[in-house]
């Protein structure tokens, strides 16, 4: 097959370019510009938009030996990813911009373009497994390496998707990947890996939000509220700073009344009010979605495990589908559940498919 | 070079001549430090001054008035800091710079430098949507306050549209209040008639691998008369402006590149531009919505240069599919970091970000068979095709 291997700069996705040639494929490497500006990305940790990672990637590819580009998605990745993010923490939701980049970026204007430029494939670094099925389907599985797998951020990916992609890495654990690029001559071997988002240059979300909203935030401050009291117990500077489950940095002036430290329970982006109480407020055992993503053939109702956040636990659950909607029942129940985070939906290893977080259910609590 | 590639990226290097790669090698095995006052010293002095003489003969110089560098860009950097300081230096009033808005990065960065960081004012003149300088801008700003203008810099020929410049109208406005020019003519030597003393500027800048020398050598070709400022301070060489050891391998091949290339250029342009005149209208015959961006094919545009237009194409995806057919040429701006941007000639010359990514240049040069342009004109009808298919999605 003739592939483009989406080389990031990183280690993983040089090792996948190295791989699917050996596996006698004809690959073309590939960096994505995603950055208006690239030096107000993050450099040297993080493996995708800097010049140095451009570079990274450049130089893996001449020890590969294979061809090498770097496409400017910088306009796409704006308008898909960047300005959603904002919208999302805007309506108080917590957005994953890596879901969404690899739902309308990596695999479908990056690949998109392949196809039409007559490659057959696009190949990534991903830790993940595709298999097919006894349908004839292409299935996702996670991968072998469950501390590495990321089948959670590619639980956006649609059939059609998945014919055309190639996840290399998926059989085999980080430490070997590291390994094997060591020994393929790759300067990328002792690469730290990425953390945090990409386009977040310092790791200071709040901050970055506070600065890129500007006039499109709903409020720049409110009040904090407990909900065990009533009572108002700090003010903040803007609900954007805030995710459900959130413990650390909430500044709270008066002491919890049970003396328990206080997590955010809910933001309410238009009175500005984020209301806080103890950890046992914070239980859901119902979630509801929308938008859903389906790997295969669309369920009815599925018994398996849901995810609802990148390498967060698995919940056992019953999911029913309805049209646009799915309502997942959790069998044991999840604390700091988001809306505007993916539930990706398990059956077993395979991922069946994936909702944005529209809303949840806490459990009730006695009196 | 590979005989299965065909390589039409002549404007960003071009292959060494036998005569300069000759010349080059026969130095390499010497020993002599110019500067040093021995016989081996003295010898290695020789081959410099020789190649000095060499290069000022056919270029229409004084062997003073050459001054060797690492290449163009360095020289535009000299030129256009070491006059602009020394020329304020002489007089306070003198903080303005005229240029083109179409000038190669070598120049433009220098003076949005000096306009940041040293008070400058440097004001990019417009052009036409052909590519070349609106002289009654230039008149108007020159006119607007002659004491206060340090410099005028103009290349000689656009490097994407091969649009040449007019040099000798810029020197004619200039001269009336005695202000200094320089010329970038880094693609214009070997493939246009270039003259130093009869265009009457005052600095012009050339580079060895652009005319069939080596990488990292070139000359500011400088008045004797004119003050520079020096940028690299030390041992005093080329007349206390530019210090350093001289690479005297790298200036003989230099010379012996000059004196081919200028020797030849007639006969190159001639046959060059009938090259790329076919190229032109098989290419437009394949694809009818194509066209040639700049100036018209004459002598108002590089011999070698074709920089065409492919609507509903991206240039990036045109270069990929041509490159992975072993066809080499560009999208005619160049960028460290490989983000292709819109490139900065176009813009000025009235296409939209749309248009300006469109584009191909292809550029000809000494080693260009007909048999290059057929491959060419084979592959740009599916190639095109693929990258609208791209485009569309």
């Amino acid at each position: 097959m003739k592939v483009v291997a989406a080389m990031s700069g990183g280690v993983d996705s040089a090792v996948a370019a190295a791989r699917a040639v050996q596996a006698g494929h004809e690959v073309t490497g590939v960096h994505l510009a995603l950055s208006r500006n690239p030096a107000s990305y993050r450099s040297g940790a993080r493996g995708c938009c800097t010049i140095e990672d451009s570079n990274d990637a450049r130089r893996a590819a001449d020890v590969i030996g294979i061809p090498f580009y770097v496409w400017d998605l910088s306009d796409r990745f704006h308008e898909d990813v960047v300005e959603d993010f904002m919208d999302e923490y805007a309506a108080g939701r917590t957005p994953n911009p890596c879901l969404r980049c690899n739902e309308k970026i990596k695999f479908a204007a990056v690949l998109d373009r392949a196809l039409a430029l007559g490659f057959d494939a696009v190949a990534t670094g991903h830790y993940a497994q595709l298999r097919t099925g006894a349908d004839g389907l292409i299935e996702m599985h996670r991968a072998t390496d469950h501390a590495k797998d990321q089948s959670y951020v590619l639980g956006v990916l649609d059939q059609q998707q998945l014919r055309h992609s190639l996840f290399p890495l998926g059989d085999t654990d980080k430490t070997a990947v590291r390994r094997e690029a060591g020994s393929r001559g790759l300067l990328v071997a002792d690469k730290p890996d990425s953390h945090d988002i990409c386009f977040v240059a310092d790791g200071d979300n709040a901050g970055w939000l506070r600065e890129k909203l500007g006039d499109r935030a709903p409020n720049h401050g409110g009040d904090i509220v407990d909900a065990t009291t009533g009572e108002t117990v700090g003010s903040h500077t803007g609900t954007y700073g805030f995710t459900i489950g959130q413990r650390r940095g909430l500044h709270l002036g008066v002491p919890a009344a049970d003396g328990k430290p206080r997590f955010v329970l809910d933001i309410e982006p238009v009175s500005g009010t984020v209301t806080v109480g103890p950890r046992e407020r914070l239980a859901v055992d119902h979630v509801a979605g929308v938008r859903p993503r389906w790997c295969g053939t669309v369920p009815e109702r599925v018994e398996g495990t849901v995810q609802m956040r990148a390498h967060g636990a698995e919940h056992r659950a019953v999911v029913i589908v309805s049209g646009d909607r799915v309502e997942i029942d959790l069998l044991d129940p999840a604390e700091g559940i988001a809306p505007g985070q993916a539930a990706v939906i398990y059956d077993g290893t395979r991922v069946v498919g994936s909702a944005t977080i529209e809303s949840t259910r806490p459990v009730e609590v006695d009196a | 070079m590979n005989h299965s590639l065909v390589y039409l990226d002549h404007a960003a290097t071009t292959p060494m001549l036998p005569a300069a790669i000759e010349a080059m090698t026969r130095q390499l095995t010497g020993v002599g430090n110019a500067s040093s006052l021995h016989a081996s010293g003295r010898g290695a002095r020789r081959v410099v001054e020789e190649s000095r003489e060499t290069i000022a003969g056919v270029i229409g110089a004084r062997p003073g008035d050459v001054v060797f560098t690492s290449g163009g860009t360095e020289s535009d950097n000299l030129a256009l800091k070491g006059i602009f300081w020394a020329r304020r230096a002489e007089d306070p009033r003198r903080t303005r710079v005229l240029s083109t808005a179409i000038e190669h990065h070598a120049v433009l960065d220098p003076l949005h430098w000096l306009a940041a960081s040293d008070g400058a004012d440097v004001e990019l003149l417009p052009v036409s949507p052909e590519g070349v300088l609106d002289l009654e801008s230039l008149k108007d700003s020159v006119a607007r306050d002659p004491e206060s203008v340090a410099l005028i810099s103009v290349m000689w020929a656009n490097n994407e549209v091969g649009s040449l410049q007019p040099i000798d109208e810029v020197v004619a406005i200039a001269a009336e209040h005695g202000i200094p020019v320089h010329t970038d003519a880094v693609q214009a030597l070997g493939q246009v008639p270039v003259d130093f003393a009869a265009s009457g500027v005052d600095a012009l800048t050339f580079t060895g691998h652009k005319v069939g020398g080596p990488y990292g050598v070139g000359a500011l070709v400088v008045r004797r008369d004119l003050a520079v400022s020096a940028l690299v301070h030390g041992g005093g060489q080329e007349r206390d402006i530019r210090s350093g050891t001289l690479d005297v391998p790298a200036i003989a091949s230099l010379a012996a590149a000059v004196e081919e290339s200028v020797k030849n250029q007639h006969e190159h342009a001639v046959r060059v531009a009938a090259l790329r005149d076919d190229l032109v209208r098989r290419v437009v015959e394949v694809v009818p919505d194509a066209h040639l961006h700049g100036a018209p094919a004459g002598p108002g545009r590089l011999p070698g240069n074709a920089h065409l237009g492919f609507p509903g194409c991206e240039g990036d995806s045109l270069l990929m599919l041509l490159d992975a057919r072993g066809i080499e040429c560009s999208t005619g701006s160049a960028c460290s970091a490989g983000v292709p941007q819109p490139s900065h000639v176009l813009l000025a010359m009235g296409c939209d970000a749309d248009q300006a990514r469109h584009s191909l240049r292809f550029s000809l040069g000494h080693t260009t068979t007909p048999g290059d342009i057929d491959a060419l004109v084979e592959a740009i009808g599916p190639v095109v095709e693929r990258a609208r298919a791209a485009k569309a999605r």
